[in-house]
């Protein structure tokens, strides 16, 4: 047992770690393979596996390779902002760490967990899979752009009233994704606040909550107030 | 100085998942919270106080604190699950422009995957990444073992040297071996499981440290700012003086947050070391490896009653793993009161990190195995499961909650025989119970502070972990001197602001509620004598409400909260307050019913409906009371139906150390909650995040149960297992 153990590939962690910028440079190349496997082409798929890793070595045509730091103008919450970044960093890493708009929550840095949802142009994204260079050119919205001075958001002040929120850490996510659903949808039903939300993860378990506060705050934004 | 008056009080203490009953001594002082029907804040719903600034983003967690010159900490861990460190070359690290520190002296050997191996501090997390890469490390990997099955095996690696296996001493009363030989009683036997689960707390653990000469100031995400500084005091060799550790806001904890653990001793030594804050907060994949889990538990069970239905013996044999460190044990049997009883409980150890409390710890997976063998001995007697308790649970409030949640969820709708509903989708009701300690004790020291131009403060080194802490904190006050919540400023989460014990076990609110309550009370005896003096009236006739202080039963004179506070010198009211025994009470009770539907085609089970009744003595807020209870419905759900820690066996790797593996209910998973207060004439005060956990995957287990007619013996109840039992696969 011990012995075929030994015999297993021994990675180094280098070799074991498919870095965060390659893979968000593959996503492309990722989508491209999942459909092929669905069709079942295995063969087809180690070529993709090859195409994928001749990808890594050197950039596609057309494309253009950043290196060191670079300019990177974001419009962020009506403002515009020139930063200097690498290109690796992330939008989420620009608002937090660079324009400190932390309100937008850091948690799996990974799309599988909404807490840095914001709005690029008026559609909810998770700010962790978009390289901050290319939201360029785009109207970035973070929750912190939701409140006007101590005037709340309906959706921020329905959260509130109705405790839809504990540890909070998950809530300006959720509000986002609310947002990007009542500015489209502003009679949603309570099937469609459940769709809006399915992006998103609480772990504290307030979602019923959640619910009765969107559509509460469908209900005072329908009063106009 | 007069002899304080004390008096001897039995109370429940929850240690590691196990709750029992000892006699301490109390200072015996009159104190009452007084009729919840004349309150003004307490008992009603208060929206929290920190609320506008979670939604709006302006809430400060330690992963949002920024500091001029502050660096990026991270931790090299290990790839392999045990292995010798035969050495660290950091020298291609230390070189890489940015890099400002650098640890390589944590440990020798590695006991997990995920262990702490080397750390550096550099300008930010990019650079800090690439210099983890550039650490060559030399590992000798040993042999391991990941699962606690293969771990009892005795020729299985030995995680620490020694046997892997421990306890298992027997805990024995009555007769169990003739009970179980009557020929009256019936038999059931069965073995029942629950997988280990991660907390997945939303912010990840970690700290930002700062030195400030030879003392440090640390923000901290945790649920013990006091245990942190007197860890981090400890581990750097500095007095606890020297340590300020604050914690605002924190984004879930669960019982994983105790303490300054290893990330924060490595944060501020990399802070000493670069002479520069640090922050240090774990990714996602760290969180899920190496900051714990509440272990999993296998029970072989025997259990029997006498044909009408009277428990009478109980047998069990059950192991569990803690992994490298940290129990496993359960409260067997739970809850029903069996007068025959053997039980055995092994603790194993494992290449799989640590195990650490998980809301309510221990509790949750006794509730799975005893709830289960319960409803299939009541099959098997051919009795209703909610009858089969009201007949051996002799606790008066839950006789009352199952009456009313049966009529809540109709559980006249169940099917009389389990399995007996028509069609493909099947539905089924099911019913399990809570119980927990809640009560608390001394040592909380709040300050409250009333100035002459009548702000009023209240400080506490108690912290909100989004239980509500702080809001309850200024209600008491406010209800006690009769003001506005908006008019009381709650100061907590800071060392500075006064002694308050760690957030665990459900004992915040009962050691803190009552303190602070002392504290407002010796604050308005204060006022009053100024105010009663000025008019002329007697102190006890001195009524605080609404913003006025007023004279009753003669002039009906008054004074509003400003006339009031500018009578007192320029030093104002400042005064603290000692925990009192007589405003807290201990043993809560709780149950919950389920209705699901089981799709006998794809196996997969669909929650409709949870009923959750809780009771927690005096109810100070009623929302955040509900919000428990949605939250430890949600958490239950989660533990019912998807969550487990996957390992392989041929790596010893976690399978699922991220957020889409580890599976957790999303919104479209979310059942109708109903979410009810069960108010509980106590007159006094117990904590209740714990237990609405508890029964909730019990409950929904035998839904499943009475939905198929088949017993699904271990969770996550997943399709296949569903399809399995129905011998479709």
């Amino acid at each position: 047992m011990d012995e075929e153990r030994e015999k297993l590939p021994q990675h180094t962690p280098e070799e074991v770690d498919a870095s965060r910028r390659q893979f968000l440079r593959n996503l492309g190349v990722t989508a491209a393979m999942a459909s092929l496997l669905s069709s079942g082409a295995i063969l087809e798929e180690r070529r993709a596996k090859r195409a994928q890793a001749e990808t890594l070595q050197t950039p596609p045509s057309g494309a253009t390779e950043l290196r060191g730091t670079v300019a990177v103008t974001l419009q962020v919450n009506g403002r515009e902002h020139t930063l200097q970044l690498e290109p690796r960093v992330t939008l989420l890493d620009a608002l937090r760490d660079h324009l400190g708009l932390t309100g937008t929550k850091r948690v799996c840095d990974r799309g599988s967990c909404g807490a840095c949802t914001v709005l690029l142009d008026g559609k909810p994204v998770y700010s962790c899979s978009v390289l901050a260079v290319d939201a360029q050119g785009k109207k970035i919205e973070t929750v912190e752009s939701l409140a006007q001075g101590e005037q709340l958001h309906p959706v921020q002040q329905a959260f509130v009233e109705h405790d839809a929120l504990m540890c909070g850490f998950c809530t300006p996510g959720f509000i986002m994704s609310l947002k990007a659903l009542l500015d489209k949808t502003p009679q949603p039903t309570a099937q469609q606040v459940k769709e809006a939300c399915a992006g998103n993860i609480c772990r504290c378990g307030t979602y019923n909550r959640i619910f009765e506060a969107a559509l509460a705050a469908v209900q005072s934004m329908s009063r106009g107030g | 100085m007069p002899q304080q008056k004390t008096k001897r009080i039995k109370t429940t203490i929850t240690v590691n998942g196990e709750t029992r009953e000892v006699e301490i001594e109390v200072p015996d002082i009159e104190a009452a919270w007084g009729d919840p029907r004349n309150m003004r804040w307490l008992g009603k719903r208060i929206p929290r106080v920190e609320g506008a600034d979670k939604v709006t983003g302006r809430a400060k967690y330690t992963y949002d604190i920024q500091l001029p010159g502050m660096l990026y900490g991270k931790i090299l861990r290990s790839p392999y699950p045990h292995a010798r460190i035969r050495s660290i070359d950091a020298s291609r690290a230390q070189r890489l422009p940015g890099v400002k520190a650098v640890i390589t002296d944590l440990t020798r050997e590695v006991k997990y995957v995920g262990e702490e191996v080397a750390a550096v501090a550099a300008v930010s997390e990019q650079v800090a990444r690439d210099a983890l890469k550039l650490i060559r490390v030399e590992y000798e990997p040993l042999p391991f073992v990941v699962t606690p099955e293969t771990a009892r095996e005795p020729s299985a690696p030995r995680v620490h040297g020694g046997q892997n296996v421990s306890g298992g001493n027997p805990r024995e009363r009555g007769d169990v071996d003739s009970a179980f030989r009557r020929s009256d009683v019936v038999v059931h036997e069965a073995t029942y499981s629950v997988p280990a689960r991660s907390h997945c707390c939303l912010e990840p653990h970690g700290l930002v440290c700062q030195w400030q000469g030879d003392k440090l100031v640390a923000w901290a995400s945790t649920q013990g700012i006091f245990s942190v500084r007197d860890e981090l005091a400890g581990a750097l060799g500095i007095p606890a003086s020297n340590v300020r550790v604050i914690c605002e806001h924190m984004g879930g904890g669960f019982g994983s947050k105790f303490g300054a653990r290893s990330e924060g001793v490595i944060c501020a030594r990399l802070a000493k070391h670069a002479g520069a804050p640090v922050k240090l907060m774990l990714e996602r994949e760290e969180e899920q490896l190496a900051t714990g889990y509440g272990p999993g538990v296998t029970a072989k069970v025997k259990i029997a009653a006498t044909r009408d239905g009277q428990l009478i013996a109980w047998e069990s044999e059950s192991y569990g793993s803690g992994g490298v460190g940290g129990g496993s044990g359960i409260p067997l049997p739970y809850i029903y009161p069996v007068p025959n009883v053997r039980t055995r409980h092994y603790d194993i150890a494992t290449n799989t990190g640590a195990s650490a409390a998980l809301r309510a710890p221990g509790h949750p997976q006794a509730s799975f195995i005893m709830e289960s063998a319960m409803d299939d001995l009541a099959h098997k007697l051919g009795m209703d499961p909610l009858e089969f308790r009201l007949k051996n649970d002799p606790n008066p409030v839950r006789q009352a909650e199952y009456r009313l949640g049966a009529e809540r969820i109709g559980w006249h709708r169940r099917n009389r025989v389990a399995g007996q509903a028509p069609g493909v989708v099947k539905r089924g009701l099911g019913v399990a119970s809570a119980i927990w300690g809640g009560g608390g004790g001394a040592g909380s020291r709040p300050t409250v502070r009333i100035d002459p131009d009548g702000s009023v403060e209240v400080r506490l080194g108690t912290q909100d972990l989004g239980t509500g802490t702080r809001t309850y904190v200024a209600a008491i006050v406010a209800e006690e001197l009769g003001l506005d919540i908006r008019q009381v400023k709650a100061l907590i989460g800071d060392t500075d602001y006064g002694y308050s014990g760690a957030s665990g076990g459900s004992t915040t609110t009962a050691s803190v509620a009552p303190a602070v309550k002392m504290a407002a009370m010796a604050a308005k005896e204060r006022l009053v004598a100024v105010v009663s003096q000025h008019l002329q009236a007697n102190p006890a006739d001195i009524v605080l409400a609404d913003g006025k202080l007023t004279a009753r039963g003669g002039s009906e004179k008054s004074l509003t909260w400003q006339q009031a506070c500018a009578l007192l010198g320029k030093e104002g009211i400042e005064v603290q307050g000692e925990w009192n025994a007589n405003l807290q009470g201990s043993g809560v009770a709780g149950c919950q019913f389920a209705e699901v539907e089981v799709d006998t085609e794809t196996g997969k089970v669909r929650v409709v409906k949870i009923v959750a009744i809780q009771d927690c003595g005096l109810v100070l807020n009623r929302l955040a009371v509900e919000s428990q209870i949605y939250g430890g419905v949600t958490q239950g759900l989660a533990m019912a139906l998807y969550e487990q820690r996957l390992f392989d066996e041929q790596t010893g790797r976690m399978l699922n150390a991220n957020l889409e593996e580890y599976k957790l209910p999303g919104s479209l998973d979310m059942p109708d909650v109903e979410a009810i207060v069960y108010d509980n004439p106590t007159g006094k005060v117990s904590g209740m995040g714990e237990p609405p956990v508890i029964p909730t995957a019990a409950a929904i287990g035998n839904a499943v149960f009475n939905a198929i007619g088949k017993r699904i013996h271990s969770l996550p109840i997943t399709p296949a297992k569903v399809l399995q039992a129905l011998g479709k696969v």
